[in-house]
């Protein structure tokens, strides 16, 4: 029998979409992970860009939706070499990649205003000038930990970028529209993991009840409506509006998992005034060392 | 019998991924991966073996269930069609004034 080969990298970036891959097309061809020219790769074209240039009200918002994407990108970063099997490791890193593509739309966005570009942004501020939640600072902890933060970040992402679509600015609601297909996959992986560990050994049950009770105090900073809101009537999607769909979202996985809605304490929060937890600071340290330790290299 | 490519030392049973990468176009031997539920496999399958917008369907399939042939076994296998040329249609010459051939 011909058994037609294709490996995982089949195409690269630059190629056009694989198409009727016919029978031994690919074969001999030798091209497996080989060469890939970074150089080559247009990174503009994954921006979602708009016609015009946000207004400076326009230019926070979206800093503070960026800022939440790139620092829970960077987070889970972290997991890649590191998560419990290879195909996890890959999922998350995929995650992560989504996320930044989101981060490198709204604050190319954010930064127009200003004419200062995503990286400018992303490397050459300091702590109180970034404008994440806390949510997405919290520490990877255990796999437990990582996968309750993104199952409440995914499901509160989800529901955002679901009404942002609508936005009055036509550029926001064309990056929220392309953001929103992909954090619906995060959220459904989140949710799989959920059930899982929840539903798996006593260990991993106990894991996941603490990395649920360890996360949720900061859940409430998410819905929080800042001065910032008032001015964008139409623009920006009120945070308090989103509660009732983020919960309704969780309850039936949280039901199917058996687990009640964890109380505790609640975080008093600040992020978006540039009062950050302890955990924003060294990840920034390690994010942006090297891009000030050679100020405008490429790579 | 273990399947080939599935090692006691992994945690999550081996699954063979078949992907379709386009309409009309039959799914195909893509390779094989690590998961521990049909559900889960197909997440994997996606992550990794579609981030370049290589498929539109997706099957997976566990190693376990499929049966191969004997590798031992290619002689009685697979080689009587050796010297069988007049099972291929171009073995026969044409007639003459035959339509539509």
């Amino acid at each position: 029998m011909s058994t037609p080969s294709r490996t995982d990298a089949g195409t690269n970036a630059t190629s056009a979409p694989d198409r009727g891959h016919d029978h031994g097309e690919n074969e001999g061809h030798g091209e497996g992970h080989g060469h890939v020219e970074v150089d080559g790769v247009e990174l503009s074209a994954e921006l979602v860009e708009g016609p015009s240039v946000a207004s400076h009200d326009v230019a926070e918002y979206a800093l503070w939706l960026g800022d939440d994407s790139l620092v829970l990108a960077q987070q889970l970063g972290w997991w890649i070499s590191r998560a419990p099997e290879l195909e996890e490791d890959i999922a998350l890193g995929n995650i992560a990649l989504d996320l930044i593509g989101h981060a490198r739309s709204l604050l190319h966005y954010s930064g127009a205003e200003s004419n200062r570009t995503e990286d400018d942004l992303a490397y050459w501020r300091t702590e109180p000038s970034w404008r994440s939640a806390h949510l997405f600072e919290q520490p990877n902890g255990d796999f437990a930990h990582t996968i309750a933060r993104q199952f409440i970040a995914a499901n509160y992402l989800f529901e955002l970028y679901s009404r942002l679509a609508g936005s009055a600015d036509a550029t926001l609601a064309a990056i929220a529209a392309k953001a929103v297909k992909e954090v619906d996959y995060h959220r459904d992986h989140a949710a799989q993991w959920v059930l899982r560990l929840a539903l798996g050994t006593e260990e991993s049950r106990a894991r996941m009840i603490t990395g649920l009770s360890d996360l949720w105090p900061f859940l409430d900073e998410l819905f929080v409506d800042e001065p910032l809101i008032d001015r964008l009537e139409g623009v920006a999607v009120r945070p308090s509006t989103l509660r009732g769909p983020v919960e309704d979202a969780m309850a039936p996985v949280l039901r199917e998992a058996e687990l009640d809605e964890p109380r505790g304490f609640i975080s008093s929060g600040g992020g978006r005034r540039g009062d950050h937890s302890e955990n924003l600071g060294p990840l920034l340290a390690e994010m942006q060392v090297l891009a000030r330790a050679h100020p405008g290299a490429s790579w | 019998m273990s399947a080939p490519g599935a090692s006691e030392k992994e945690v999550w049973p081996l699954w063979e991924v078949f992907v379709r990468s386009s309409r009309g176009i039959s799914h195909t031997h893509v390779g094989s991966l690590h998961a521990p539920d049909a559900t889960l496999a197909v997440r994997n399958a996606r992550d990794l073996y579609t981030r370049r917008n290589e498929g539109v369907s997706i099957w997976v399939v566990p190693a376990e269930a499929i049966t191969t042939s004997d590798p031992d076994a290619k002689g009685a296998f697979f080689e009587s069609p050796a010297g069988k040329n007049y099972r291929h249609a171009s073995y026969y010459s044409k007639s003459e004034g035959v339509k539509h051939l």
